[in-house]
């Protein structure tokens, strides 16, 4: 059971509601997720098209815990501003806390996430900050009151998995009792099935399913990547070694002679 | 008098925040409103006047990662 701010879940996986070629295809991508948290966001409303209005109802219908983004933000100003906005529109103090730093990579800018962060978290949101793997970082965060870390494991939309496991590996070691989710980056099941062996508590993703030729199935993939991944964690895996171990017993091994002339 | 409406230049007469959001069809609008940078609550949208070159956003639930 993974428990982010208090609530608890079931899945360890959650996932982003973008780039779905339907409203359709989402619905039934979250259904094939098992995801009990979606992210969202909050854009531009036009008084013609009225896009929100519509997709909120989709939303509703999904049932699943919402985490509004700041997605876009490139000061902690725009961000506490943004995060008001959606505590009010979504109804939650959840908040998925993006500064970014630059439009090539969208990296977090790392201190305008801890200025956002201690401000927000001050007027009393649960924040979910978007970081990198860095550590000192990290600690910022938490010193600021952040009680859920997500570092990415690429650049958004990447697709190129976990980048940096060194630092990763650190991350997990240094925080053990602080629940740690890989945001972005992650382009397959495998990718996600690696972070949850390395202790990681949950995986969040939205392009690797979106854009998959059949995100439904690849939802899928993923919730049975994520849960094979967390099932290994517990298991305990076993230590690489550089040399062969037979795994068959040696003892008893047929025409097996020691050789007794040297 | 003239502001910014998410971003485009908008002319209005709308004596609040309020009263603009309600005249864009917006009075049972799932939204939310900020005013040169800081957010507006919707109980303080009435007691918010606006005033010339003001930059409104009005903003409304949207697909995310």
């Amino acid at each position: 059971m993974l428990t982010l701010y208090g609530a608890q879940l079931t899945s360890r996986l959650l996932l982003g509601t973008a780039h779905y070629s339907s409203p359709e295809c989402l619905r039934l991508a979250v259904e094939a997720s098992g995801a009990e948290i979606v992210t969202v966001s909050l854009r531009r409303e036009s008084a013609r098209a009225r896009t929100g209005q519509g997709f909120w109802g989709l939303i509703e219908e999904l049932g699943c815990r919402v985490l509004p983004n700041t997605a876009g933000c490139r000061t902690a100003k725009e961000a506490i501003a943004t995060a008001k906005m959606a505590r009010e529109l979504f109804g939650t103090t959840w908040i998925k806390l993006e500064v970014i730093a630059n439009d090539d990579t969208l990296q977090p800018d790392l201190f305008g996430l801890v200025e956002a962060a201690t401000v927000l978290t001050e007027e009393g949101f649960e924040v979910l900050p978007y970081t990198t793997e860095d550590l000192s970082a990290a600690e910022r965060l938490v010193a600021a009151g952040c009680a859920v870390l997500m570092p990415w494991a690429a650049p958004i939309g990447s697709a190129r998995g976990l980048i940096n496991k060194t630092a990763l590996k650190t991350l997990r070691a240094y925080f053990p009792d602080i629940p740690l989710i890989i945001d972005a980056g992650i382009g397959t099941p495998s990718h996600a099935a690696e972070a949850m062996e390395m202790g990681y508590d949950a995986v969040l993703l939205n392009t690797a399913v979106a854009k998959a030729g059949d995100p439904v199935k690849m939802a899928e993939a993923f919730a049975k990547a994520v849960a094979a991944g967390r099932l290994a964690f517990e298991a305990g895996l076993i230590e690489p070694r550089d040399m062969a171990s037979p795994s068959t017993p040696v003892a008893g091994t047929p025409f097996f002679k020691i050789d007794h002339a040297s | 008098m003239k502001v910014l409406l998410n971003g485009e230049p908008f002319a209005t007469d709308a004596k609040n925040l309020d009263e603009l959001c309600a005249r864009l069809g917006f009075a049972e609008a799932k939204i939310a409103t900020a005013v040169n940078g800081s957010f507006v609550a919707a109980a303080s949208r009435e007691t918010t006047p606006l005033t010339d070159a003001d930059e409104i956003e009005i903003v409304a639930p949207r697909q995310g990662g």
